[in-house]
């Protein structure tokens, strides 16, 4: 053992009880932080985890009409195509649906990213039920097409989706909506859009998670949607998964270069909800670093008063041949020591709390529906628990080391004499 | 012996020299001069007693010879070496290696045992390894008398004994000049004697050079050459 690490370890064991204060702060706070990003970043990722099996990593509507009108630079005496051209995307224009899906399909078919399409119809129906009538929101699907670009098949909580596939005029309906419908498997219910009433048994009642969907969503047949809806040909759009749902973004915009129509990833889609996730792990992690940073203040202030205790050590060490750096690194070490004993405590408090509120039978219904509270186990939360708190105890050992390392052993002893 | 003026023949049992040595101390108008242009000579196996009534100049002088503090002019040689250029790196490691300190105050370091504050030079100094190290610090306070008490805490020894601790402390590197600013000024006289009396011996049976600072003039009579100072100059 050094000799810097042997003073290191005496000086720190001999200021137990002020070292116990850093050190259960830099646990607690340590602890806290990654058992609050453990929850924020779980219900993040049941979030994806659910949008991405219910609607897709994305969504293929809306052709682009392209209006604008392109300006060469060039030369006027040059016939040659000139590779300068400028284009006003304001001019773009949107028509609403895929009028030729079967088209698209085949385009999207050649991207190698792509593992299924499913076409889709939706529009807004109004259901009633023996007890009272809710406005829904229709999609008409193939269910196999359907089935392999979303979890549905899983979503299904009572009922099956060989009942869906056998009865002509089977619909699946979401959780909540079959609550306020008061409608279980069998019934009945009257789907009435654009003065059409039709009459369809429930064969199936699905969760997914979500509130806003299983509040309103309802699953039909593709070809029975088109007669609900009377729309004989064409789709609202196309569902699309991909090998890897996080490269959404950049294949999205891929295809939309290539096929012309607006191509929306999830994130996309989900922006304002994965922002207020972000802002809500943010926040969780700056309110829970204020506990780390007093925990820095505490051991700040712990070897400010030591290096002010221990002037005439600090001098007689000098005198006695250790460098500057040698007192720099004694109490470098002291911060190093407690760290690192905060840290992995802190880790095990954050094992401990995560693993004891995921088991928790707590349902929690709301924005999401789920038996338990939804944490999310992640080795970053653990770096980026210990990154912070070493930046901040670190900075608080560093400055006290340097004060001390700048005393001038003569003025000390000098002082002290007198 | 006082001014330098060594002969040839004796220039190797020079441990210490230092020529024409000034400094200043305070800011402004409570600027003194506290050394005029101070010269000596440290024989090795030599007790040399710096004596002078307070402010004169002698614990400045102490700090100046044991590289604590830097001269505004003049030169201190530590083995022949000139050492007022050297930087603060090369002047912490001549302190560990050629010098050892007795101080008023032992300065020892409470949360360690007699032996292991023993042992704090030698473990920066880190040419011997651990068994040697504990042998030679036992050695010294068996020397020193505290043979019994090697793994008491600094707290749980009286003041003289802390003050023999801090003397094996300072011989434990073999330092070629040992300096003693006031080693008994904070002793009754019994415990005086017993620290006069082992510093003086051991640093002779080593060959060390010894330079003490003192108010005590029975402490000054002892020593082989008394260096009377008076307004920063020796004055005889």
């Amino acid at each position: 053992m050094s000799p810097n690490i042997r003073i290191a370890l005496r000086f720190l064991t001999a200021n137990k009880r002020a070292m116990a204060m850093s050190l259960t702060g830099i646990i607690f706070g340590v602890g806290f932080f990654i058992f609050g990003q453990a929850q924020t970043t779980g219900f993040q990722q049941f979030f994806v985890k659910t949008i991405l099996g219910t609607d897709g990593a994305i969504r293929v509507q809306d052709r682009i009409r392209i209006t604008f009108k392109t300006m060469e630079l060039a030369d006027e005496e040059d016939d040659s195509d000139s590779p300068w051209v400028i284009e006003n995307t304001e001019n773009y224009k949107y028509i609403e649906g895929i009028e030729q899906p079967l088209e698209v399909i085949d385009a999207l078919k050649e991207f190698e990213s792509v593992t299924g399409i499913a076409e889709v119809l939706t529009g807004s129906v109004l259901v009633s039920s023996n007890y009272r009538s809710y406005t829904g929101r229709l999609f008409g699907v193939d269910i196999d097409d359907y089935i392999a670009v979303s979890d549905l098949e899983k979503q299904v909580i009572f009922g099956s989706l060989e009942d869906f596939r056998s009865k002509p005029t089977g619909i699946l309906i979401g959780s909540k909506f079959a609550r306020l419908l008061q409608i279980s498997i069998g019934d009945t219910v009257v789907i009435k859009s654009l003065d059409k009433n039709s009459r369809y048994t429930v064969a199936g009642i699905f969760e997914t998670g979500v509130s806003d969907i299983d509040r309103e969503r309802i699953y039909m047949k593709l070809s029975e949607t088109r007669s609900v809806l009377q729309r004989a040909h064409g789709a609202s759009f196309l569902q699309v998964n991909l090998i890897d749902p996080h490269r959404a973004r950049e294949e999205a915009f891929h295809m939309m270069n290539t096929i012309y129509y607006h191509v929306a990833s999830w994130q996309e889609r989900q922006k304002s909800w994965l922002d207020a996730f972000l802002v809500l792990s943010v926040s969780t992690g700056l309110t829970v670093s204020t506990i780390i940073l007093l925990s820095g203040l505490g051991m700040f202030n712990t070897l400010a008063m030591m290096v002010m205790e221990k002037t005439k050590e600090i001098a007689i060490l000098r005198s006695m041949g250790y460098t500057r750096s040698d007192i720099t690194s004694i109490f470098l070490w002291q911060g190093v020591f407690v760290l690192v004993a905060g840290n992995v405590l802190g880790w095990i408090v954050a094992v401990l709390m995560t693993y004891g509120v995921s088991k928790l039978p707590f349902r929690v219904t709301g924005i999401f529906t789920t038996d338990s509270f939804v944490v999310n186990w992640s080795i970053w939360h653990y770096v980026s628990a210990t990154i912070i708190a070493s930046v901040i105890v670190m900075i608080a050992s560093y400055i006290p080391a340097r004060r001390a390392a700048k005393l001038e052993p003569g003025d000390v002893i000098r002082g002290t004499s007198q | 012996m006082s001014e330098s003026e060594s002969s040839p023949s004796n220039s190797d049992r020079i441990a210490l020299r230092c020529e024409n040595i000034h400094r200043h101390l305070g800011e402004g108008e409570g600027r003194v001069h506290v050394l005029r242009g101070v010269s000596l000579e440290l024989q090795r196996g030599k007790v040399y007693a710096v004596v002078g009534p307070s402010g004169c100049g002698k614990s400045t002088l102490l700090y100046l010879l044991g590289l604590l503090d830097q001269p505004d002019e003049g030169e201190i040689y530590l083995g022949g070496e000139p050492m007022t250029q050297m930087g603060d790196h090369e002047r912490t490691a001549a302190r560990n290696e050629h010098l050892g300190f007795v101080f008023q105050f032992h300065f020892l370091l409470k949360e360690f045992s007699a032996i292991d504050n023993v042992m704090i030079p030698m473990r920066k100094q880190g040419l011997l390894s651990n068994e040697e190290m504990e042998e030679r610090a036992t050695s010294y306070l068996k020397d020193v008398g505290l043979g019994d008490k090697l793994h008491r805490l600094a707290t749980q020894l009286s003041g003289g004994e802390q003050q023999r601790v801090a003397i094996a402390r300072s011989l434990s590197n073999i330092p070629s000049v040992i300096l003693a600013d006031e080693p008994t000024g904070n002793l009754d006289v019994h415990n005086s004697n017993i620290v006069f009396d082992l510093l003086t011996r051991l640093a002779r049976e080593n060959d060390q050079a010894v330079l003490i600072v003192t108010h005590n003039p029975d402490i000054a009579q002892k020593c082989d050459h008394i260096l009377q100072m008076e307004d920063g100059e020796f004055i005889n």
